[in-house]
């Protein structure tokens, strides 16, 4: 086969843009077209945790699913947010408004996730997220047309916090990165370490993004006496984090609120071993998991899935079902109908399992507690986690009625 | 204890210090700029770029062919600075007759270039490098827990500052650079090959970049975003030094590194935009920089 060097360059340059990917070719007259925009961090702290892997994700759901010969056809548009709220937001509107989007996935930046929920809301489309973790999307700035789909803050200080002071560390000094996200962790955090009987005895703001050098909070943070030191911070972030607390030799247990399987594989087992975090899906969970994770790594160079593109898999997944189910024309006519529609439908894949989706957006399922594997017990690359302890769906996340959402009361 | 400011000062101490660790890396990279600025009148937007070259040269050389750190303190920065000089031969060359805007586009659109490339190949998470054996660990100093490789980096940054410092300011071949941006043709008329002196002066300060790229490899991920963290605040240094002065990038780079490090104390968020302010505050005192000379 000859590809020319022209072609080659081409198609890199294309990847590089985030340029439109249309994935079916020639539409019929008459059929109608879902327009899914996966809007998510290609180039930035977040790429390798969500980016091309959770438009893979996508484009594998729509596989899966099989569109061809139920009627419709699908087009895939990527774009780069760049982790800036206003980049975000000109893209959803442009997308809405000239390209004819009818869904936005993902959105790893919880910034830009609340400037898209609103433009949504606006448009009356839907969005669904999967790489935001604030859990404001479901309280005040909750909205009928998105849907929260993987994890929030409240999920991962329950469940790592909790069982942090549970098992002795009762006093915390955090490292908080300065938007939406970090102050949402740490907040939700502080709840429940002092609802524990643990106190928090200080905290450090850092400029994001932009921030390399943690030495310095680091040793304000040892300095300051507390046990265990609460990373408010994800991605590239939290892994030179964890390398500098080593290197310093700071003494305090590490409480990774944010980790991702992608940042274990960055630092390796001998600096990650011990830490514990929590995720609502790991690869290795039972067969469905690992068949989904098998299929997942044929397109990604084998690497394994994160929860964030584990849930845009699922999050499409539902919506094709629910769209089929409704009729594609009235989905694509009002999304605050199809967001209802979702919400009636019970969940079921792969990733997840059996779930469900709350009044206020919240989709809901089982949080895992896990603990980074020793290099000695890990089979091979990927092999990280195991698991420590698990909270059931109805409990993982804030109760319905705690959240303050105007869709709950209504 | 020693309260300072309401700080505790065995805190303030370890904070004076982790300041003087960045500074050597402002240090480093702010010189190489202001080398080639002196010399090129280029403003080289690629060496963050270059930087982060450095490092993953470091990683490839230790991955691919088992080369270790030692050898790619020297090997990374050979290779690295020999892409310079190829860039400067073939692309950047070509615009020392225009203005500095086009330069300075050029070397931006190419640092794009390159760490998208890098991006694409390698991820954005970054690559674990492991500090060498021989400068693992850590020394307890009293007021803080020094690991031994940043105290390598203070040292190993301060020697090479002084030695680019010397070679410039007090050898002959420092004497005939010094001479070509002054009067190029003069010289050529001696005899000297301009031109070749201009590409290994490029490729020299390039391959300072990727020296201090290597250096920061065991202490950063190895990541293709890592030069871009750094590039801004270096080019504030290099102004608030003084464009094209070497000694005065190396005392800004240091000094800046000390003033970021207090205001990670004090006030946490800013620390990102205190060296700005201290630029806007110079710019409006002394244009020319701390150790800008009249024109």
């Amino acid at each position: 086969m000859n590809v020319s060097r022209r072609a080659i360059t081409l198609g890199g340059f294309a990847a590089a843009a985030g340029t439109i990917a249309p994935l079916t070719a020639g539409r019929a007259q008459g059929k109608p077209t879902l327009r899914v925009g996966c809007l998510t961090d290609m180039s930035g702290p977040y790429k390798d945790l969500a980016g091309p892997g959770a438009v893979s994700a996508v484009k594998q759901a729509l596989q899966e699913f099989g569109v061809a010969g139920k009627g419709f056809d699908v087009e895939v548009l990527v774009a780069d947010h760049l982790n800036k709220p206003d980049v975000g937001t000109t893209v959803a509107r442009q997308w809405f408004d000239r390209d004819g989007v009818d869904v936005i996935v993902e959105v790893a930046n919880s910034g830009v996730a609340l400037a898209v929920a609103n433009v949504a809301k606006e448009k009356n489309k839907v969005y669904l997220n999967t790489g935001a973790a604030t859990s404001d999307l479901t309280a005040g700035a909750c909205s009928p047309n998105t849907i929260h789909w993987v994890y929030d803050t409240y999920m991962l200080a329950q469940s790592t916090g909790a069982a942090m002071v549970k098992s002795g560390g009762d006093s915390w000094f955090f490292i908080t990165a300065d938007y939406a996200f970090g102050k949402a962790l740490q907040r939700d955090t502080t709840d429940f370490v002092t609802n524990a009987g643990g106190k928090v005895v200080g905290s450090v703001t850092y400029p994001f993004p932009g921030t390399t050098d943690f030495s310095s909070y680091l040793i304000q943070a040892q300095s300051s006496g507390a046990k265990v030191l609460g990373l408010a911070n994800a991605g590239t972030d939290t892994i030179n984090t964890i390398k500098q607390a080593k290197e310093f030799g700071i003494k305090m247990r590490l409480a990774g609120l944010l980790l991702f399987l992608t940042d274990v594989h960055s630092l390796g087992l001998e600096v990650a071993q011990g830490i514990v975090l929590t995720d609502s899906f790991y690869w290795d969970m039972n067969d469905r998991t690992r068949a989904f994770s098998d299929r997942y790594s044929v397109n990604m160079k084998g690497t394994r899935p994160t929860m964030v593109q584990a849930g845009v898999y699922s999050s499409i997944t539902h919506y094709l079902k629910t769209a089929t189910a409704m009729g594609i024309e009235k989905a694509k006519l009002d999304g605050a109908a199809t967001i209802s529609a979702m919400k009636a439908m019970p969940t079921e894949d792969d990733c997840f399992g059996a779930g469900s989706i709350r009044a206020d957006g919240r989709k809901i399922h089982p949080s895992y507690l896990w603990e980074v594997k020793k290099p000695g017990e890990s089979k091979g690359p990927w092999d990280y986690y195991k698991a420590v302890a698990s909270t059931p769906a109805d409990t993982a996340f804030r109760p319905l009625d705690k959240g303050g959402c105007s869709l709950v009361k209504a | 204890m020693i309260m300072i400011f309401g700080i505790p000062g065995p805190l303030l101490f370890g904070q004076l210090l982790l300041g003087l660790i960045n500074g050597a890396f402002y240090a480093m990279l702010s010189l190489g700029l202001a080398v080639i600025f002196g010399m090129l009148n280029i403003i080289n937007f690629a060496h963050g770029a270059l930087f982060m070259m450095g490092a993953f040269v470091a990683w490839m050389l230790l991955n691919y062919v088992g080369i270790g750190y030692f050898p790619a303190l020297i090997l990374a920065p050979l290779i690295v600075g020999a892409f310079g000089i190829v860039l400067e031969k073939t692309i950047i060359s070509r615009l020392y007759k225009l203005d500095h805007l086009y330069g300075l586009l050029l070397t931006f659109g190419l640092s794009l270039v390159i760490e998208g490339l890098f991006r694409n190949g390698y991820g954005s998470s970054g690559l674990p490098y492991r500090i060498p054996a021989a400068l693992q660990g850590a020394v307890d100093l009293g007021f803080m827990f020094m690991p031994i490789y940043r105290g390598w980096v203070v040292l190993a940054a301060a020697v090479v500052c002084l030695a680019t410092w010397a070679v410039i300011e007090k050898t002959t071949l420092g004497a005939t650079l010094r001479a070509a941006t002054e009067n190029a043709p003069l010289v050529q008329a001696f005899g000297v090959n301009v031109p070749r002196l201009i590409t290994l002066t490029y490729g020299g300060g390039i391959a300072l970049a990727a020296f201090a790229g290597v250096l920061a490899a065991p202490i950063y991920s190895v990541n293709p975003n890592m030069g871009t963290n750094f590039i801004n605040t270096v080019f504030a240094v290099v102004v608030i030094g003084g464009m094209g002065s070497i000694l005065g990038s190396i005392v800004t780079g240091f000094a800046l590194g000390v003033v970021e490090g207090l205001t990670k104390v004090f006030y946490p968020q800013a620390s990102a935009t205190v060296v700005f302010v201290v630029m806007v505050i110079i710019l409006l005192t002394r244009p020319r920089g701390l150790f800008g000379k009249a024109a």
